[in-house]
């Protein structure tokens, strides 16, 4: 329709039509949510590779002297613990320790740092840490001047080596390389949101169609397919890995998500600091944990009526099919009483409840990969 | 996309196939194709009474739940147990081993409100590509 005009589009939008892509409207990108078929391109990344086009995520540098004092006031991670060519998953949370978003903070350089934030946060995130900038350090977006990839499954080493042929040695795993390919940077860290071994790639935006019918073309002898978001939500499903908006949100905090590890209350300072201190000394009220269904019945899906008994004591934040489990799969902030492994809850579906049971993170997981 | 030409169609991309007074009811080929993956169907009850435009039953995809409407008024007489354990049905064989259910169709209703496979035609190619999902 006609409102399609109106969303934003990555360097790849011609070549995700020219693959055949459905696109949708996501946050207000149009994006690919599949070529072929989700369940087709989820079982691609978990057997063999796929390639998801992330440039509608976000690129923000941070340099100068002061930028880890700065970033450590800022995020919940410890920024010391970052050698040089290393990162770590992180959040930007508000004075109630709620999350603005999650995010990856790679250290490029000695005092250079590259933040790659979600891309319906760029906006928020960029304005926040923008009015809490300090004087020494230099903040820019770069999210439109950046094209991403994120390469993943078990072919990802082998898909690595035939691209660079032992020019490059790989990343280990929460590593960053920065290579000049015709004297421009390409950034590519062995990150991802799949749970399988891989890489993100970040690329100058003119460069974005190359480097993307590049990967496709080296990788079709590892059964490369391009996959779309579809796939992505069910791979970051199994491996309860959250989605901010759904799963994080302004009024949830890491500890309630389970994610204290990616916390450091011995830093001392950051915003939301004091608030997660408290709510760690107090406990929290409610956790968020994974469920599956243990019948047959209808994808659950958020917003989804959980039941203990005849109470209502939560709601979905996420809910799919699982593609390798073959069965409902879903999380929710479950009261602390009741969050805990194999707890049988009900979710309703129009009307119907059906039987679940919560279970260990992650849903899923995948042979260990080489280094 | 395929369109058979011995079927009618409802504008929300049911077909039916008429057999006296007794009709099949599926999804089309370009209903399925937009559903994408259909991982569960939640068929009618066998007694259920519908009339026509009335939501029956449900589909869903990995992504999505959606509404089948019945596209004649009448009685559910039969349903296809197969898509309990194969819902892939739907999207490898639309207008056969596919099929959702039977309705004897009520008594003096006519069909004037369904597409002819010209006119439903018409319709898939004045949707703009990419629109609805």
């Amino acid at each position: 329709m006609s409102a399609d005009t109106a969303l934003k589009q990555t360097p790849l939008h011609a070549e995700h039509i020219r693959l055949g892509a459905k696109m949708v409207d996501f946050g207000g990108w149009s994006m690919p949510v599949q070529y072929t078929g989700i369940i087709d391109e989820h079982h691609a990344v978990r057997g063999n590779l796929g390639v998801f086009d992330i440039s509608h995520m976000g690129q923000f540098f941070a340099e100068g002297e002061g930028a880890a004092a700065w970033l450590n006031r800022l995020l919940t991670n410890n920024v010391d613990r970052l050698a040089v060519g290393e990162c770590q998953y992180t959040f930007l949370l508000n004075e109630d320790g709620g999350v603005i978003d999650d995010l990856i903070l790679y250290r490029i350089a000695d005092a250079r740092y590259l933040l790659v934030v979600n891309a319906s946060k760029i906006d928020e995130d960029f304005a926040w840490m923008d009015a809490h900038r300090e004087a020494g350090v230099s903040l820019e977006n770069q999210s439109v001047r950046y094209a991403g990839f994120a390469v993943q499954g078990p072919k990802s080493a082998q898909l690595f080596d035939a691209f660079f042929s032992g020019q490059y040695s790989r990343p280990a795993r929460n590593e960053i390389l920065a290579v000049e390919i015709d004297g421009l940077t390409y950034f590519i860290a062995r990150t991802g949101y799949t749970g399988e071994d891989g890489f993100e790639v970040f690329c100058p935006a003119e460069r974005a169609v190359k480097s993307w019918t590049d990967i496709l073309r080296k990788g079709a002898e590892f059964s490369i397919k391009p996959c779309g978001l579809g796939a992505r939500d069910t791979l970051r499903l199994e491996m309860c890995y959250p989605l901010n908006g759904s799963d994080l949100a302004a009024d949830t905090t890491p500890l309630e998500a389970g994610l204290g590890i990616f916390v450091d209350l011995q830093k001392p300072e950051f915003i939301g600091r004091a608030k997660l201190t408290e709510q760690k000394r107090s406990g929290v009220k409610r956790r968020l944990v994974p469920f599956r269904m243990t019948g047959p019945c209808p994808p659950p899906r958020s917003h989804y009526a959980i039941f203990k008994g005849d109470q209502k004591i939560a709601e979905t934040s996420s809910g799919s099919l699982s593609p390798t489990l073959k069965t409902g799969i879903g999380m929710a902030y479950i009261p602390t009483e009741f969050a805990r492994i194999n707890e049988q809850i009900e979710i309703e579906i129009r009307g119907k409840r059906f039987p679940a049971i919560i279970e260990k993170k992650p849903l899923h997981r995948s042979a260990p990969s080489v280094n | 996309m395929n369109v058979p030409d011995d079927l009618h169609y409802a504008p929300t991309h049911e077909w039916l196939r008429l057999d006296g007074s007794s009709g099949t009811v599926g999804i089309t080929d370009h209903a399925q194709a937009e559903l994408t993956d259909v991982v569960y169907v939640e068929l009618p009850k066998v007694g259920a009474e519908a009339n026509a435009g009335q939501q029956i039953c449900v589909v869903e995809s990995v992504k999505a739940a959606s509404d089948i409407y019945a596209p004649v008024s009448g009685t559910v007489v039969a349903v296809n147990d197969a898509l309990t354990a194969n819902p892939a049905l739907l999207n490898t064989d639309p207008f056969g081993e596919g099929w959702i259910f039977k309705i004897k169709v009520e008594a003096g209703e006519d069909i004037e409100h369904l597409k002819t496979p010209a006119q439903y035609r018409e319709q898939l190619g004045a949707a703009d590509p990419g629109g609805e999902v």
